[in-house]
């Protein structure tokens, strides 16, 4: 017998606004995050990506609308216990180790992980070498890891993290990126605000785009990305076919050999995320 | 209830790692140094003074001004350490991105307030305790004089750095850091001249002055306490002595009545809900 099961988004926006005076920084935001599903925001500066983030957490409070948190209002403890946060611009106290740090988080968060959950953490971030080494003797980048294994503790079923590669190296990105597959396959769901295209295109499964406080574009990124023609390589050079697409590839080849042309490539084009990026938020964000 | 005791213990913990306690006792030693050097002086200097008003005890009134003195400088100095275990509590924290991932652990914003404030005050309370008791002590040691009450005059101080520890953490809420220091130490002034304005007021039998005194005291009960606790170290002395005592610049203390405990405790409740209730309305 077949089992009906609702299932829990992990994190469900209806109609958000918020407002700072007279500035509106989300006008009617909606949104949904699955169970194990890593969702990308993109947006330029001010677009209200953070002040979303920060609705989710509790740390902002909306002007109307609602944010649940795997089906709990944001800003209640049921609802903050279910999430990890990793906020934009971030602090941990200097004199603390990394150890430390997430020992604290452990004790306020109510984890029992004990030691084996900070060296798990320490180790998938990549800083079980420096457990001990205070924050303050960290670089950017290290902290930044850190700030992620925090936002781990307790495994959550939600992690925000607002822009947590950007004080981050290639090789720092690199582990973040294994870091969120390997989040995604163990289900939690990761809502992640960055303004590295390139990275979200990469890794997430869905994204929206956010511009003067609405969502201007939403969807997969392949979704997001458009037919931009089919290039075929012949004997006389490349010709663009602008307006075919991927189920128009046969065809043309076929056209172009009965008419007695050689045929030596055929590539599909699509637009970038980018291109889909700045197309949504306009000329003003190049 | 644990991440009350955790946040309290993080915010010790810090005062300590970045030595803040160090700091203090060091320069507390040398304060006590310095008063246990004016304490011996003074008493030498009336030993071999003969010429004394008959009636007027010499050792009780340099005593009392010795002590005086010194509960303001121990207020002074508890007031510092408030403050700076205090101000940037909040909104300083939230600036400097140190209080965010705290209260998405979660922690309650009313836990992590009254952690705070209970941490800070039991540390500076405990602080100008022991800071009294020392001097008092050193006080006996050199002149031979007590005060007439001891816990008294150490609870009233312990409690206006409560009060003071109760501003600074709601002015937190308010204002950045820097910004809210300055506020705090202003108000501590303020709360210091309209104690001044009672005295000058009781010299030119101003009522007036005393009037604003009074009430300037009553808003700040800080100043109220400290007063009570000033007059609290002579309450037994009477007759000349008593006027040598008044005419001084730390004689002139107010007994704010059974009241001014009561209303210290209210004054902490409407200052704390005040806080939490910016706090909890508060973007961060």
């Amino acid at each position: 017998m077949l089992e009906l099961r609702a299932v829990t988004p992990a994190l469900a926006v209806s109609d958000l606004r918020k407002s700072y005076g007279r500035t509106e920084a989300l006008r009617g935001v909606a949104l949904e995050v699955g169970e194990g599903e890593l969702f990308g925001l993109l947006g330029p500066n001010g677009a209200g990506k953070s002040t979303l983030v920060k609705i989710a957490c509790g740390l902002v409070r909306p002007t109307t609308g609602s944010a649940h948190v795997a089906g709990a209002r944001a800003g209640t403890l049921p609802a903050q216990r279910a999430l990890g946060y990793l906020a934009e611009l971030f602090r941990f106290p200097e004199w603390q180790s990394a150890d430390e740090v997430l020992a604290l988080h452990q004790r306020l968060s109510g984890s029992d992980g004990g030691p084996r959950e900070r060296g798990e953490l320490l180790e998938l971030v990549g800083l079980e070498a420096a457990a001990d080494r205070p924050v303050g003797q960290m670089s950017k980048g290290m902290q930044q890891r850190l700030g992620i294994a925090q936002a781990m503790i307790g495994s959550p079923k939600l992690l925000l993290l607002d822009e947590p590669t950007s004080a981050l190296d290639p090789a720092g990105r690199r582990t973040v990126r294994r870091l969120l597959e390997e989040l995604r396959s163990r289900g939690v769901a990761v809502l992640l605000n960055s303004h590295l295209l390139s990275e979200v295109e990469l890794v997430c499964d869905r994204v929206a785009i956010i511009n003067h406080g609405e969502v201007v574009a939403a969807g997969t990124p392949a979704e997001l990305s458009k037919p931009g023609g089919v290039e075929v390589e012949t004997a006389a050079g490349s010709r663009v076919f602008a307006a075919a697409g991927r189920d128009d590839a046969p065809r043309i080849v076929r056209d172009l050999v009965s008419a007695g042309e050689e045929v030596y490539g055929v590539r599909v084009l699509t637009s970038s995320l980018e291109d889909a990026y700045l197309e949504a938020v306009g000329e003003g964000a190049r | 209830m644990n991440a009350a005791r955790t946040i309290a213990g993080l915010g010790l913990q810090e005062a300590v790692r970045r030595r803040v306690f160090l700091i203090v006792a060091v320069l507390t030693v040398c304060y006590l140094a310095l008063y246990g050097l004016g304490t011996w002086q003074a008493f030498e200097e009336v030993e071999s003074e003969s010429s004394s008003f008959r009636g007027v005890e010499p050792d009780v009134v340099t005593g009392a001004y010795l002590l005086g003195l010194n509960m303001f400088g121990t207020l002074f100095l508890g007031t510092i350490l408030a403050v700076f275990l205090t101000l940037g509590t909040v909104r300083g924290d939230a600036e400097r991105g140190l209080l965010q991932p705290l209260l998405v652990r979660p922690v309650p914003r009313r836990t992590l307030l009254a952690a705070r404030f209970a941490s800070a005050s039991l540390v500076c309370g405990a602080y100008v305790i022991v800071v009294f008791l020392i001097s008092m002590t050193i006080t006996w040691a050199l002149g031979g004089w007590w005060p007439d009450r001891i816990v008294e005059p150490a609870l009233g101080l312990a409690a206006s750095v409560a009060i003071l520890c109760a501003l600074s953490l709601a002015g937190s809420v308010f204002l950045a850091s820097t910004a809210n220091g300055i506020a705090v130490f202003m108000v501590f002034g303020a709360g210091l001249v309209a104690g001044l304005l009672g005295q000058i007021g009781e010299a030119l039998s101003s009522d007036t002055l005393s009037d604003v005194a009074t009430t300037a005291s009553w808003i700040l009960p800080f100043e109220a306490l400290y007063q009570s606790a000033l007059g609290a170290i002579t309450a037994d002395t009477v007759g000349f002595t008593r006027l040598a005592i008044d005419l001084g610049p730390f004689g002139g203390a107010e007994d704010f009545g059974p009241l001014l405990w009561p209303w210290a405790i209210a004054y902490l409740a409407i200052v704390g809900a005040i806080a939490l209730r910016a706090f909890a309305a508060r973007d961060l």
